[in-house]
Parts: C-alpha cells; sequence; structure tokens
C-alpha cells in the first residue's frame, strides 16, 4: 500500500455518519456523496465531521446541489469554526469517472482534497473504507488523465468517544440490537474482569515461554518487564493502611452526603407543612 | 425520600424519580449510536472553555418511544444578536437536512453538565417551552467527565406534570408551590434510556473492532479519584451556601410578614378605639381607611430558587457518594 502522501485520521462519528446517510439514500440512487470536513497537519489530514450532500446520478451525466453543500458548509462553520472542507467522500467500491467530476468540484473547494469510499454494499464481505489523493497522469499535452492514489487510513478516537464506541458495540450482541447503559457497579465489575482476563493470558503465555512450547520474543519480554517495574514496591502494611484510609475518606463523604441529602427532604417537608 | 437510582436495565417500567411507573406519553427513549457520538464529539470539540454545549435532538415518535435518530449542535452564544441568529440557524439546518432524508421533527435537546449540576433557571424554561410544544421531549444530559471516568453518563429528562402547571401560571410564591405539593424531588422524571442501531453500523463496528486499539478505560479503577471527589464536594458547599441564604431569605420574610400583620392589628385596634370615643363624643367616625395602601405586604421570595437549588444539591450528592 503506497504510503506517499499523508495519513488520513477518521473519527468513527464520520463513518457512523456515512452510514446513517447512506441507509436514508432516495429511492433508486445507488450511492450517495457528501463533504469531508476536518483540519490539515502537516503530515496527516483528520477528518472530524461530514454532512451528505443531495445528488443525482445517472449514465451519463451527474448533478450536485453545490448551493446545498455551500450552505451547509456555512452551517457548520457557525458550529465548529475550525473545521474546513477538506475533501468528499461517496458509498460504494468503485471509483467512477463521475467521482472524476466531482472530485474536480471539491478542488475548487480545498486544495489537494481526498476522497473517501465506504463499501457500504459490502461487496467483498467487509465494509472497506479506503482514502485516496487525486494525481495528474498521463502524456502532458496530450491525454491527460486523472489518478486516484490511495492512502493509509487510520481511526482515531477521543478519549470519551473510545468509550461511547464500546458501548455501542456492546449492543451488536444483544439480540434486538439494543442495550440500555449499565450501572456504575456492573461497570466496574467488567473493567476489574478484563483486566484479570488479560493477566490470565499473559500468564499463560509465560508458562508456555518458560515450559518451551513458544519461542521467546524479546520485545514481549521488555514490555514484560516494564509491566512488572511499574508496580511499585511497598510493604503490604502500608498498603493496606493507604486503602483502608482512602475507604475511611469515601465514608465520611458519603455519611456527609447522606446527612445532607435528609436535611434537604426534611427541610422540603417543613416548608410544605407550614 | 426518593433517591435517584442509577438505570440498570431495559425495562419499561420508568425510573421516576417517584419510584413508580411513569405517567406520561413517552416511556423509554431509544437512541441511535450515531446521536451518542456526535454529541461526545461536540463536546470534545467546543466545549473545553465555556459551562455547556447546546444542540437540538430530531427524531420521531413511535408509540410510547421516543427515537432520537439525529442531532446538530448550536453554535455557542458569543455575539449578542445570538438570539436571531438561532432561530435562523434552526431554521435552515431543518430545512436542509430535510433534503437528505433525515428527520427533522424537532423531539427535545441535549446540554451538557459540569460535574452533574444541570437544574438552572434556563434549564428549566427551555425545557418547559419545549415539552410545551411538543408533549413528548425530553433533555438529554450529557456528563463529560464521568464518561471520561469510563461509563458514558447520558440521561434523559422531562419536567413532571405537576410542574409544567406551576410553569405554566408563574405562580412561584410559597403557597403554589404547596397547593401543588412539589419537592425537588418531583420537579424532573428521568426516563430509561436505550441504545440502537442499524444493522449497518453494526457492521461497521466490528470492522472498527478489527482495525483500531484496545481501549483503556481502566479509570474506572483508579482508586485515586480524589480530585472529582473534592470539585463535587466543593460545589456541594456553594450550594448549600446559596441554600442558607435563601433560606436566611425567607425567613426574613415570614418575620416581616407576621410585624406587619401586628401592626395591622394594632392600627386596627386603635381604629376601633378612636371610632368608639368618637362616637361617645357624636362625632362621625372616621373612615376605614384601606388597609392594604397602607400595609403593602413583603413580596414573597419566589420559591422556585430554593427549588432549582435543593436539585443542584441532590445532582452533586449523586455522583459523589460513591
Amino acid at each position: 500500500m503506497s504510503v506517499y502522501g499523508p495519513v488520513v485520521k477518521i473519527h468513527p462519528v464520520v463513518l457512523a455518519s456515512i452510514c446513517d446517510s447512506y441507509e436514508r439514500r432516495n429511492e433508486g440512487a445507488s450511492r450517495v456523496i457528501g463533504t469531508l470536513l476536518g483540519t490539515v497537519d502537516k503530515h496527516s489530514i483528520e477528518v472530524t465531521n461530514c454532512f451528505s450532500v443531495p445528488h443525482n446520478e445517472s449514465e451519463d451525466e451527474v448533478a450536485v446541489d453545490m448551493e446545498f453543500a455551500k450552505n451547509m458548509y456555512e452551517l457548520h462553520k457557525r458550529v465548529s469554526p475550525t473545521e474546513v472542507i477538506i475533501g468528499w467522500y461517496a458509498t460504494g467500491f468503485d471509483i467512477t469517472e463521475h467521482s472524476v467530476l466531482i472530485h474536480e468540484y471539491y478542488s475548487r473547494e480545498a486544495s489537494n482534497p481526498i476522497h473517501l469510499t465506504v463499501d457500504t454494499a459490502l461487496q467483498s464481505g467487509k465494509m472497506n473504507i479506503r482514502a485516496y489523493l487525486s494525481a495528474q497522469m498521463g502524456v502532458p499535452g496530450k491525454t491527460v488523465g486523472v489518478m486516484f492514489t490511495p492512502l493509509t487510513v487510520k481511526y482515531i478516537y477521543y478519549d470519551t468517544e473510545r468509550i461511547g464506541v464500546d458501548l455501542l458495540q456492546r449492543t451488536r450482541d444483544a439480540p434486538s440490537r439494543s442495550k440500555g447503559l449499565t450501572s456504575d457497579l456492573s461497570q466496574v465489575g467488567g473493567a476489574a474482569a478484563r483486566v484479570q482476563d488479560m493477566l490470565t493470558t499473559v500468564l499463560a503465555y509465560i508458562d508456555d515461554v518458560l515450559s518451551g512450547k513458544v519461542a521467546a520474543d524479546n520485545s514481549v519480554g521488555r514490555f514484560l518487564t516494564d509491566l512488572v517495574n511499574k508496580v511499585p514496591t511497598i510493604p503490604p502494611e502500608d498498603f493496606e493502611n493507604m486503602l483502608n484510609s482512602n475507604i475511611n475518606d469515601l465514608l465520611m463523604v458519603t455519611y456527609l452526603s447522606n446527612l445532607t441529602q435528609a436535611q434537604i427532604a426534611l427541610h422540603e417537608k417543613l416548608v410544605l407543612l407550614s | 425520600m426518593a433517591s435517584r437510582k442509577e438505570l440498570s436495565s431495559v425495562s419499561s417500567s420508568g425510573m421516576a424519580s417517584t419510584g413508580g411507573t411513569l405517567d406520561s406519553p413517552v416511556k423509554q427513549v431509544q437512541i441511535e449510536g450515531l446521536v451518542v457520538m456526535k454529541i461526545i464529539k461536540h463536546y470534545q470539540e467546543e466545549g473545553q472553555g465555556s459551562e455547556v454545549v447546546q444542540g437540538v435532538l430530531l427524531g420521531l415518535v413511535v408509540d410510547d418511544r421516543l427515537e432520537i435518530t439525529n442531532c446538530f449542535p448550536f453554535p455557542q452564544h458569543t455575539e449578542d444578536d445570538a438570539d436571531f441568529d438561532e432561530v435562523q440557524y434552526q431554521m435552515e439546518m431543518m430545512r436542509s437536512l430535510r433534503h437528505v432524508n433525515i428527520d427533522h421533527l424537532h423531539v427535545g435537546w441535549y446540554q451538557s453538565t459540569y460535574y452533574g449540576s444541570f437544574v438552572s433557571r434556563a434549564l428549566l424554561d427551555s425545557q418547559f417551552s419545549y415539552q410545551h410544544a411538543i408533549e413528548e421531549s425530553v433533555v438529554l444530559i450529557y456528563d463529560p467527565i464521568k464518561t471520561a471516568q469510563g461509563s458514558l453518563s447520558l440521561k434523559a429528562y422531562r419536567l413532571t406534570p405537576k410542574l409544567m402547571e406551576i410553569c405554566k401560571e408563574k405562580d412561584f410564591t410559597p403557597e403554589g408551590l404547596k397547593k401543588a405539593s412539589i419537592g425537588f424531588e418531583n420537579m424532573f422524571e428521568e426516563v430509561p434510556i436505550v441504545i440502537k442501531n442499524s444493522h449497518l453500523i453494526n457492521v461497521l463496528m466490528w470492522e472498527l473492532e478489527d482495525k483500531s486499539t484496545v481501549a483503556d478505560k481502566h479509570e474506572l479503577l483508579n482508586l485515586s479519584s480524589s480530585n472529582h471527589l473534592e470539585k463535587s464536594l466543593q460545589l456541594l458547599m456553594d450550594r448549600v451556601d446559596d441554600m442558607s441564604q435563601e433560606i436566611v431569605k425567607y425567613n426574613t420574610y415570614s418575620r416581616n410578614l407576621s410585624k406587619q400583620q401586628q401592626q395591622k392589628h394594632q392600627y386596627l385596634q386603635r381604629r376601633q378605639q378612636e371610632n368608639a370615643q368618637r362616637q361617645s363624643r357624636g362625632e362621625a367616625p372616621l373612615p376605614e381607611e384601606d388597609m392594604s395602601k397602607l400595609f403593602k405586604p413583603p413580596q414573597p421570595p419566589p420559591r422556585m430558587d430554593s427549588l432549582l437549588i435543593a436539585g443542584r444539591e441532590q445532582d452533586h450528592l449523586h455522583p459523589g457518594g460513591k
């Protein structure tokens, strides 16, 4: 995969928007297009937002509602002034001749726009997400064409986004495709269970290496030493003391908050009585 | 004393603050994953400085479920002509979204919160106007700090019918509130949230999981949560201060009221005595003067503020007490 050119970093919000607009497409339209918004860096392009643009496509012509695109961009700019048009997206697997025309339009809006394709029809069994940059090719002066060069695509998340995505990923397991938000305690339990699983995997690997079943890998070994060194050496009594004093603090806060709660409730009742 | 339990299941019996089932037209709120991500992103990008970020929810109502299918953010209130801008912005957004077949029915709005306190006059007014116009609207409160700690904190609230009545009358006097017997617990009712995704989005999720690194969400297990606790406690103390000020105001009001009653009483008695004397002397009695002109009753302080403050205290109490 050619890596000349900037890395494209996509936020999951963009992909979800694209899928959603594909599902809501007009009757008869085989694909959806839209504008990508984001920020450009020296070596990377970060795509943070998008909106779909109505367009009509037939065998020999394509019409895109440019006014609409401009309007939407203005509205979006009011909310997030740092986002600029960095390219456009289309659902579907291939790049057609129409894409070239649309790409030309977008080159007027942004310098060096990127083109993103999302294969929502799942032609190859997976949802392929690819990004391209256009480059001139051909013999100068005679037949000139445009070639789309692929770029590396990475997914990046904000921390909170990551947590949101994890919650969404849990919905795909439930048969009704829906899930309520879990309570705090069960989430703490879940996180603890996950850490435990990870530790078990690591221990199993170490056992395998020690008994010779798996060849030792130096980099893994280095990670393991890091891990072991990260745990600070505290004598167990000190650790217990720290833990207990922490728990005492929390208990005191709980007690105070319950007290305040009781006071507020009493106050309300008295006011209503008087 | 009702306590606001955390959301724990998908059951349709509501988790209203009264603890019983909701008797409102909306028993459940179904949100699409896309909306959740958009709200998170909006706060992340634009909300770092200011207090709140807001936006509009779009969707439709199906049976007793409120389905939220899309949303768009509001720009911040930086310019002075914010009011006109807002309406126009909203209209344009909705018109444009209609072209791309996105549901353009307003069903509510969302707001981010700081450490869990969101009960404010502005919120009350906005939610009241929304609920007045559209029966089933909700306000989604997103808590970014709690979410960053590991669990998505998104709650949907509506005003109880009682509170709607009060807001309609704009009768915030103590007597009015007593008549409706509203405590801070009956102000808002919470509606359970369910997240639902379409199949295509599920495919997307599989794809993402393949390609991305394991999440580092072990903040949940972090033992040193003290700075969040400190912050919550500080805000709680501020609220308690506000509350005591309100109480002092109320006490002075009632003291003034009773003093005034006494004065009125004395005045009447003196009047009567004088009249009796005059009658005995054969003169015409003095006219009874209009009591109310002499003694203007002191204004009862609006109790709405103290209700709000009590509500806010509750907000702080619950995330604080682990």
